[in-house]
């Protein structure tokens, strides 16, 4: 089992050989509000760290989705498109937003692990 | 300066609530639960909302009130009965909406309810269109409550023996422990239920005996949904000091009998919109796509000219699809126009629709 990493956007972040699973935080879920309309990006598009890589938008407000690594969309999950709520009741495994090929190992090294993520979404407040 | 509390502030604590600031008073904009499930809550069984921050303002009745009144308002005061409540507005002389508000005629004089960011402004635009001749109350020591859903009636029955026989948008006085507390059926989410203004002390217990007898607290969020599901307007958004009640398509709330008698602030803009129609007029606007237009999107024709704006979006729990009203060019007013939302740089097909999105269940009947 390999180690989940987090972003201070709040996405946690899977990797498995080259493919890393990437999807938002519970944390970011209880922020949010109730999920109701989800947007992911295109399979086959390479997008670059901290770029935007989808929408999610509840009931008060829409929220740009980032990949914390680049790298090329080789999967998305159209079951959290089809039944958004999906995405509040288990952020961290079956509601994963999109699958990518990672460019570049290294951007990984800069992301929170589980204890460091944990500290950081209690001190960043809300 | 520190947001106000209301008498419920420690009740909303325990219940779960997340507060937000609104309109200079700390709120629950949802409890536990979350949004969704409080709206379904409501509209399945009942809620209860905490609007105590909405004013409720009290003008002592003694010479020529009702005239005076009638110099402002565009109701039939003279005929409204006793414990009658009607929906109105207080106008400028171009007929802009500075409010709008529920009038009771009530024992003694009249009651209205203020919206919270406008009720300090109201009372003092209020005062002066009287030239200061009347008594004029804005209460601070009563909370103002509402219960709303299909389960409202038996809940409140249950709890104060009475109100089930109110008919929409009628009141009376009525006792809950040695208080006497005034209840009127209406509300502001589409269904059947009351609002209960009550003395700040007695407000916790009250309440709690709702809840002990089947209610749930429903935060501010659920409101927004449940009005805007309802095709009812929230102030500030979807109407404001620039929009008229013509323009707003609120003309049914203006009194026939006033229409034809005038008199009253804002008549002749009111009147000349009527005859000669408006230049933009608010709508019903579904998009066909899973996307949220929400307030200040713009919307275009199939020209790709800009013809409107939304000013009020969200997803409508209860009808399972996005829904917004706004302002269009009247020409493109007509139902099943389509029109085209521009979020997040890109441009969805959207249809002019009926409000309300949600059918209504009030309890009509006799007077």
């Amino acid at each position: 089992m390999s180690e989940v990493k987090f972003s201070k956007e709040h996405e946690w972040i899977k990797m498995d050989g080259d493919t890393a699973t990437i999807g938002i935080t519970k944390h970011a879920t209880e922020m949010l509000g109730d999920i109701v309309f989800v947007e992911l990006p295109e399979i086959g598009s390479s997008i670059a760290k901290d770029g935007n890589a989808g929408v999610v938008e509840s009931t008060k407000a829409a929220s740009d989705i980032y990949t914390p690594v680049s790298g090329e969309i080789i999967e998305n999950n159209q079951s959290i498109v089809d039944d958004p709520a999906k995405v509040n009741s288990d952020p961290e495994n079956e509601a994963w937003f999109f699958k990518l090929k990672i460019t570049n190992k290294s951007e990984m090294d800069s992301l929170m692990n589980k204890e460091e993520y944990e500290k950081f979404s209690k001190e960043s407040g809300n | 300066m520190e947001n106000i509390k209301t008498a419920l502030y420690n009740l909303h604590q325990k219940q779960g609530a997340k507060f937000v600031s609104f309109a200079g008073y700390e709120m629950p904009i949802q409890y536990s639960d979350g949004i969704i499930e409080e709206h379904k809550f409501t509209r399945s069984q009942a809620g209860i909302f905490d609007v105590s921050h909405m004013g409720q303002l009290f003008i002592k009745d003694r010479d020529k009130l009702v005239e005076n009144l009638e110099k402002i308002f565009p109701i039939d005061l003279k005929n409204i009965l006793l414990n009658q409540s009607k929906y109105s507005f207080l106008m400028n002389q171009e007929a802009g909406i500075h409010d709008d508000l529920i009038i009771t005629k009530i024992k003694g004089g009249f009651n209205i309810i203020l919206n919270a960011a406008c009720k300090n402004q109201d009372f003092e635009v209020i005062k002066r269109l009287l030239n200061n001749r009347y008594e004029m109350i804005l209460h601070t020591e009563l909370s103002l409550i509402a219960i709303q859903g299909p389960e409202a009636v038996n809940i409140i029955e249950k709890t104060i023996k009475g109100p089930s026989s109110l008919k929409f948008m009628n009141g009376n006085l009525f006792k809950y422990l040695d208080a006497n507390i005034y209840i009127t059926r209406s509300g502001y989410t589409g269904e059947d239920g009351f609002e209960i203004s009550i003395q700040n002390e007695k407000v916790e217990v009250f309440v709690q005996k709702l809840i002990d007898n089947g209610a749930k607290m429903i935060g501010l969020g659920a409101r927004d949904t449940l009005r805007l599901e309802a095709g009812l307007c929230l102030y500030g958004h979807d109407i404001n000091i620039k929009t008229t009640p013509v323009e707003a398509n609120l003309k049914w709330a203006i009194s026939k009998k006033r229409l034809i008698t005038g008199g009253f602030l804002g008549y002749e803009k009111v009147n000349s919109q009527i005859e000669s129609g408006t230049k933009k007029v608010r709508v019903g606007i579904t998009p066909e796509n899973r996307i949220i237009a929400r307030e200040k999107t713009k919307i275009y024709n199939k020209e790709n000219e800009v013809i409107g704006e939304i000013t009020s979006g969200t997803f409508g729990p209860s009808v399972q699809k996005p829904i917004a009203m706004g302002y269009v060019d009247s020409e493109f007013s007509n139902i099943g126009i389509k029109i085209f939302l521009e979020v997040r740089g890109k441009k969805y097909p959207a249809k002019v629709c009926k409000l309300p999105f949600y059918k209504k269940s009030y309890v009509k009947g006799a007077k």
